[in-house]
């Protein structure tokens, strides 16, 4: 069928082609099949809906071990869920305890230290709290204050030595963890000119991204010599970045990759793999484009999380509905050095509002966390063959 | 009222005769929704500085509404008295409000400035939009009571 000349229309102009379908590309046919023996091979199945938040649920993290998954709420509160066998996909979850107290606005964030020892809260009531989890003690040990307003995300890097957190205040903050469970803010990063939506470290190496409501993506590395931070790229070219607020973030197991999410219904994947705090001043490395994903979101993509443990990508979005993608192994029309993925589930009414956020459990390749506006999480399995799409 | 009003002097219009159609009171029935019903739901909001209906200052109208009741989608468009109005932001949380408390939550509900009626259209629209934004902005004290004010029941 020719895309590019329009079908008349009643009145006898003729109707552009459907903007969204035909620069995708591939849009409504991946359902069917992609041209690269994928098709629509995985399904998701519900585990379990847990429920007990009185508001809409913003996020949830799992533990480093997969044992508990911590959510977050506009109730202000914040739950830990376990489930009661040693299956996480047995319908066994069960709410072991719910954090109050601590914030007095919507808890819009949380995040596990890689120990799995502390848990940080980002609230909208400007501060960051932190609660030691150890067996069945829960206590909050530290409230990080200094963002003038909301902060929407929080994160611990991969040695757990660095907190970041980020605000409406256009403001990224970098929390030095030290003895005792003391926090001392090493550096406040400047450089986006509105709300700072997300943070995310790479997981290996001290560098921090951060996503925005100015459309554009930055990465921020440690001055060679010393304390200080400076942002040494923004992924925001014309034409190669978000035309949108940017929601979130996520790095691939290795860090090489990164894949973004956003308000203009696509996600975007970087190509990471360059050394950025080696070559830093230089401007020689440089963070890359990879591509786009485009016409398969109808509305805003709230969350993006790219499994560590089965390396496929899932979003959750305002059309309710979560997808995963997968990397096309062979794809002969890509150019070298490009990468192409492809639809290979969608669940439609995921939950029965907005998708806020998807999260793959750390160990399990088949398991998948996700949150809504119904205020409910519900714990997916992914059935199908993962050998072919892995 | 305070000195210094964004639009001193705003044109009042007559206003739409009431819908006659039978509103249901049975919970039971299944009426889709069309862009009357939203715009019976919207056209006696208050404006925040003058005492007078968004139908009456012509902000709001059944023609700039569109509704998708099949894809549960909503879409209002409203006009600025003023290109500068720098009430254009609590207008467009009141109606976004007034319809998150009328409306079943399976709507998706998008809230625009008539293009050209803004000088900072892109921007208004992209923060009433942005749930976020919408959802803090509802937790702040001096915002849900001016929004409140505005959603009070008119007299007559």
């Amino acid at each position: 069928m020719e895309t590019s000349s329009g079908e008349p229309t009643s009145n006898g102009f003729v109707k552009p082609p459907d903007f969204r379908r035909e620069e995708s590309g591939r849009g409504g046919a991946a359902v069917e099949s992609n041209g690269h023996g994928l098709g629509m091979g995985l399904t998701l199945r519900l585990v379990q809906e847990l429920e007990g938040h009185s508001d809409r649920v913003w996020s949830v993290s799992w533990s480093p071990s997969g044992h508990t998954l911590a959510s977050c709420s506009g109730d202000k509160s914040c739950r830990l869920w376990e489930n009661l066998t040693t299956s996480p996909s047995s319908s066994t979850w069960r709410c072991q305890a719910v954090l109050e107290g601590g914030h007095t606005r919507t808890i819009r964030s949380c995040g596990w230290s890689p120990d799995g020892k502390l848990l940080a809260t980002a609230s909208f009531d400007a501060t960051t709290a932190v609660w030691e989890v150890t067996g069945g003690e829960i206590e909050n040990v530290a409230t990080l204050e200094g963002h003038d307003n909301e902060v929407k995300s929080v994160a611990w890097n991969s040695s757990g030595t660095y907190l970041a957190t980020c605000s409406r205040d256009k403001h990224v903050w970098i929390w030095d963890v030290q003895p005792g469970n003391e926090f001392e803010c090493m550096s406040v990063l400047s450089g986006h000119t509105q709300d700072v939506k997300f943070v995310a470290w790479h997981p290996t190496k001290d560098i921090l991204v951060s996503a925005s409501y100015d459309n554009a993506i930055k990465v921020w590395a440690e001055d060679g010599d010393g304390d200080d931070w400076r942002c040494v790229q923004t992924l925001a070219e014309p034409g190669r970045g978000h035309c949108s607020t940017v929601w979130a973030l996520a790095f691939d197991k290795d860090g090489d990759r990164l894949v973004s999410c956003s308000d203009d219904l696509t996600l975007m994947v970087w190509d990471t793999s360059a050394d950025l705090a080696d070559l830093s001043g230089s401007g020689q490395a440089q963070w890359k484009h990879s591509t786009t994903i485009s016409g398969y979101h109808d509305r805003t993509v709230f969350s993006v999380h790219w499994s560590r443990v089965n390396g496929l990508i899932a979003s959750g979005a305002a059309d309710d509905c979560i997808r995963i993608f997968a990397e096309n192994r062979e794809d002969s029309s890509a150019l070298p050095g490009e990468s192409s993925f492809s639809m290979v589930a969608k669940k439609v009414k995921a939950h029965s509002t907005d998708v806020n956020c998807v999260q793959w459990h750390p160990t399990d390749p088949r398991i998948l966390a996700s949150a809504g506006d119904d205020g409910t999480i519900k714990i997916w399995e992914v059935i199908g063959d993962l050998s072919l799409v892995g | 009222m305070t000195p210094g009003l964004i639009n001193a002097n705003p044109v009042v219009h007559e206003t739409k005769a009431r819908s006659v159609r039978q509103e249901s009171t049975d919970e039971t029935s299944v009426d889709e929704f069309d862009a009357l019903e939203i715009f019976e739901h919207v056209r006696d909001i208050t404006d925040p500085e003058h005492p007078y209906s968004l139908e009456q200052l012509n902000v709001v109208s059944e023609d700039a509404i569109d509704v998708d009741d099949k894809s549960s989608h909503v879409t209002v468009t409203f006009t600025p008295t003023v290109q500068h109005c720098s009430m254009a932001t609590v207008i467009g949380l009141c109606i976004r409000v007034k319809l998150m408390r009328c409306l079943p939550p399976r709507f998706k509900v998008d809230i625009r400035v008539a293009p050209g009626s803004h000088a900072s259209e892109a921007a208004v629209n992209k923060q009433l939009n942005d749930k976020e934004r919408v959802a803090a902005a509802l937790e702040n004290p001096h915002l849900v009571e001016m929004v409140e004010r505005c959603l009070q029941e008119r007299e007559g």
